[in-house]
């Protein structure tokens, strides 16, 4: 192998290491805050990468009419409690009314807008963030029907949970996008040499988004005083509760990110690879590996296990190409074995 | 034993899946039939390992494979005999998932699962890759199975063999759950600091329950594989993992029948969907995922705990339950031969704190302590809140190792010993929150203590060879519920007892392990008068059978009428010293008590 080989994969293996660390970080948001293992993020990466080739090739998203009828039944469920509830408390008009601008109106008009207006001429970034306009809230329609109501359950019970909404998830996505997968247009088609090396646009865009989200997220959480309660709920709903952080709040706004991070790890991938209702799951559970690589609490480590995922994907396939997945899935043992040796002693309750 | 009307109903329910084959049912319920047995085997492990131990695995899949394809393998390309090939695949399971236990059972319980699901797809990938297993056509013409020359190849045959597997498998796992290591793995799902006290290896058993999962897992590949006659990636891929996990938490995964009904209702169901979805939606989308999806967040919403739960309560009513564990009336044979500890003479010196300091970082929790306790005496270890005396006793009980100093008992060091091996020499304690398995009879959560009095193995329980040392074991567990006094609730759910009365189990548990010096962690502490009476009535009565006690408190009133000597601790030191009477006119504890005027 060549320097100009090894650089090449160098470069695929930092790229498609970014997305992974656009999920990771997704992944550790939302177990950190709800104890939510969320599976579902897979789909999510289909969802927005076909939603946007949809808008490009001028055919009306489907994906609308999920959220619609998704949104409908948030509503239904939101009523639901408030009437059940009736007994111990005044229905919350004010909330419901909200509900149904969330769930109802908003939906509707994003309808308007798919309708109304000729995406396919639009650019990129606009596309870009239609489709986030719809996976976004999407993932907070599914934390409050299909979480929230069990927020106190087990660690187990949740990744459940996670797991049937992945498998309804996964069937939609046949339904709405149909077997076939789809490319996207390019970012760029700008391109420089540095040394002897080709360093193609597209990989910078990818490089550089994630970049800014994982320092996004980074001030986030470890600066601001939202970002803090928000990780107050995760060690202790209760407490977190009792000093009056609104604990469903923050479970919505890390779905809502979980959602917008896996769709945009979905459209960043979608100029160079072919992205199918179903090609989510396995570049997830990448991004799964990354997260355990950084112990599940650090977004910097997350960060860093998604560049030696990539890389190690990278290289693996220019050597055993066949034992690729093999090689990236195995990852984990010894990594897992190493924090056994140095973590020492085993967590209590 | 009494005999007991529910167990016997629900054989006969098993049975009656037995009789099955020989009726002239259609071909296609045998091989549904077939499956729900396959599945259960594999659903059996999971409520072993994740409902009773608490550890969760969705790469159940992967050892189906492992244990399928090695058979597969042995049997075609190197045309040994199935039985070989069980026996073979039995072993590759066992080792691999010892392997993998062996590194994740350490860590914090989310890592297990998402572990499991690395490895499951790494073992995916590998099956559909390797050259000698076919890629991802797979291995065929796997030869049927023959007993004594008989032909088993046909479906109906094979039914009667899988459900015989699964009715063993059964049988087996619900002698070990009653048992001495049954009673060690379901107090693996309180955490690490109970089991350990109690001198249960928690990371062993933790391996254990794995390998076993893995071991039934792998019985169940095996049967596939000379079901199928042919084995290839798919059916071992993470979402046959994620299922057999679904069909557990669906039925009851803290329920052994509760693998069975899980693993007959989502066969059933899907093959139901699978039949009916199109004919209704069409077959433009692959709807019964989706169905299946939502059912399951259902299931969870309304049926937290699984369906089994629901079947037996709704059971409970015509016919409540009888006690599941039963200790003997009388004595069993031999039970006066049982090895016990010789007390030490009253007034010899057993426990010696000379020096002992813990410190967290810069916080000297606690600092420089020196103390002892003789034979025979009832020493109060007391302070107001934060005084130390917490850590103090974990020092003592060796859930925490001393950074300086020593602590002997009855002449050893102990100070860097770990719990498990502190209670061996004969320190039982209480817990100041009660780790108590709430679902559990008092008997049964008693004899947890009784673990280091027994020896018998997880084999010789799952086979019923245990039985005379079982019976010794709870009749000791009984023995003590009755010396505390609880003798009454002997058959009632820990849970519902009162809180003083938990405390008195758990002191109860400790005396199983034969102390000679106990240590209870503020016993009256959240206790109602009457409670506290009771309580400082059964630590007169140890005192007076010879048992050493420290008892550390911050409630003055209850140990001063109980204690023979005080040890009165303030910000990690050792203030004062001395006779009960002493203590009390102590100017320096009553200011470090009352506050002090300054």
């Amino acid at each position: 192998m060549d320097m100009g080989v090894f650089a090449v994969l160098a470069q695929d293996g930092i790229t498609n290491g970014a997305v992974y660390a656009l999920l990771a970080m997704a992944l550790v948001l939302v177990f950190s805050v709800t104890r939510v293992i969320f599976l579902p993020q897979g789909e999510f990466i289909g969802y927005g990468a076909l939603t946007v080739a949809a808008l490009q090739s001028g055919q009306y998203p489907r994906l609308v009419s999920l959220l619609m009828a998704v949104g409908a039944l948030t509503f239904c469920v939101e009523l639901g409690t408030a009437l059940y509830n009736k007994r111990y408390k005044p229905v919350p008009k004010l909330h419901l009314m909200w509900s149904a601008i969330e769930n109802l109106a908003y939906p509707a008009l994003i309808w308007v807008l798919a309708r109304s207006i000729g995406w396919q001429d639009m650019p990129m970034a606009a596309q870009i963030a239609f489709a986030l306009a719809m996976t976004i809230p999407l993932g907070i329609m599914i934390y409050r029907v299909a979480f929230q109501p069990m927020a106190e359950a087990s660690v187990l019970v949740l990744l459940i949970v996670a797991v049937g909404v992945h498998f309804a998830m996964l069937g939609l996505g046949l339904f709405i996008f149909g077997p076939e997968g789809s490319t996207t247009r390019s970012f760029t088609e700008w391109s420089t040499e540095i040394g002897a090396m080709l360093v193609s646009g597209q990989s910078l865009v990818v490089i550089a988004v994630s970049l800014v989200m994982i320092g996004a997220l980074y001030v986030f959480f470890d600066r601001s005083l939202y970002g803090k309660a928000l990780r107050a709920t995760a060690v202790n709903r209760k407490g977190a509760q009792l000093v009056g952080i609104g604990t469903s709040q923050a479970g919505r706004m890390a779905f809502g990110l979980a959602a917008g991070l896996g769709s945009l790890a979905g459209v960043l991938i979608a100029p160079l690879n072919t992205v199918g209702y179903d090609t989510g799951f396995v570049v997830a559970l990448k991004g799964f590996v990354a997260a355990i690589v950084g112990g599940l609490a650090s977004y910097p480590l997350a960060a860093a296990g998604a560049a030696l995922v990539g890389l190690l994907e990278s290289y693996s396939s220019f050597w055993a190409s066949a034992y690729k997945e093999v090689i990236v899935f195995t990852l984990i043992i010894p990594v897992l074995a190493w924090r056994s040796l140095t973590s020492g002693h085993g967590d209590e309750e | 034993m009494k005999s007991n009307t529910t167990k016997k109903l629900q054989w006969a329910f098993f049975a009656w899946f037995l009789i099955f084959p020989v009726l002239p049912v259609p071909n296609y319920w045998i091989t549904i039939g077939n499956y729900i047995g396959l599945y259960s085997i594999v659903a059996l492990g999971l409520v072993l390992l994740t409902g009773i131990g608490g550890l969760t695995s969705f790469g159940q899949a992967a050892f189906v494979g492992l244990g399928a394809y090695t058979t597969a393998y042995m049997s075609t390309a190197l045309g040994w005999s199935p039985w070989l090939g069980l026996f073979a695949g039995l072993v590759v399971s066992g080792v691999a998932a010892a392997l993998i236990g062996s590194i994740t059972v350490r860590l914090s319980g989310h890592f297990l699962p998402l572990a499991t699901i690395a490895w499951g797809l790494s073992l995916y990938y590998l099956f559909g890759t390797l050259e000698f297993l076919g890629k991802y056509d797979g291995l065929s013409g796997i030869p049927s199975l023959s007993v004594f020359g008989q032909d088993l190849s046909s479906p109906r045959v094979m039914y009667v063999v899988i459900w015989l597997s699964l009715g063993g498998c059964l049988w087996a796992l619900l002698n070990l759950l009653n048992s001495r290591p049954g009673r060690a793995i379901r107090a693996l799902a309180k955490g690490k600091t109970m089991p350990e006290a109690m001198g249960i290896n928690t990371a062993t058993y933790k391996i254990l329950i794995f390998a076993l999962a893995a071991l039934m897992a792998s019985l169940s590949g095996w049967l596939y594989a000379h079901l199928q006659r042919s084995v290839s990636a798919t059916p071992f891929g993470l979402h046959m993992g994620i299922e057999y996990l679904f069909m557990a938490v669906v039925g009851g995964v803290g329920h052994v029948w509760g693998a069975i009904l899980g693993a007959t209702m989502m066969t059933g169901l899907k093959s139901q969907l699978q039949d009916w979805l199109p004919l209704i939606l069409g077959s433009s989308g692959n709807f019964e995922i989706v169905v299946f999806g939502v059912l399951i967040v259902l299931i969870l919403l309304f049926a937290r705990d699984g369906l089994w739960p629901m079947v037996a309560g709704v059971w409970a009513n015509f016919h409540p339950p009888q006690p599941a564990v039963v200790a003997p009336e009388i004595a069993p044979e031999g039970f006066g031969d049982m090895p016990r500890r010789t007390k030490p003479s009253v007034g010899s010196l057993i426990l010696e704190v000379s020096e002992a300091r813990k410190q967290f970082g810069g916080l000297v929790a606690v600092k420089d302590m020196t103390f002892e306790i003789r034979a025979g005496e009832v020493v109060g270890l007391i302070g107001p809140n934060g005084a130390g005396k917490s850590t103090m006793f974990n020092l003592v009980s060796g859930v925490l190792p001393a950074s300086s100093g020593e602590i002997h008992f009855c002449g050893k060091r102990i100070d860097q010993l770990d719990s498990r091996h502190i209670v061996k020499m004969g320190i039982g304690r209480s817990f100041q929150h009660v780790h108590l398995i709430p679902h559990l009879s008092v008997l049964e959560n008693v004899a947890m203590g009784a673990h280091l009095r027994g020896h018998s193995s997880p084999l010789s329980a799952a086979l019923r060879w245990d039985r005379h040392e079982e019976a010794q074991l709870l009749f000791l567990a009984a023995e003590q519920i009755r010396r505390v006094g609880l003798g009454e609730y002997m058959h009632t759910a820990a849970g519902s007892l009162a809180l003083g009365q938990q405390r008195i189990l758990e002191i109860a548990r400790a005396l199983c392990t034969d102390p000679t010096l106990l240590l209870l962690d503020e016993p009256a502490a959240g206790l109602r008068l009457k409670e506290k009476e009771a309580l400082a009535d059964l630590i007169r009565q140890l005192k007076a059978e010879g048992m050493s006690v420290l008892l550390v408190e911050h409630d003055m009133d209850f140990v001063m009428g109980l204690t023979d000597r005080l040890v009165v601790m303030e910000f990690g030191s050792k203030i004062a010293e001395g006779l009960p009477a002493e203590i009390q006119k102590n100017e320096t504890v009553l200011a470090a008590y009352l506050g002090g005027i300054e």
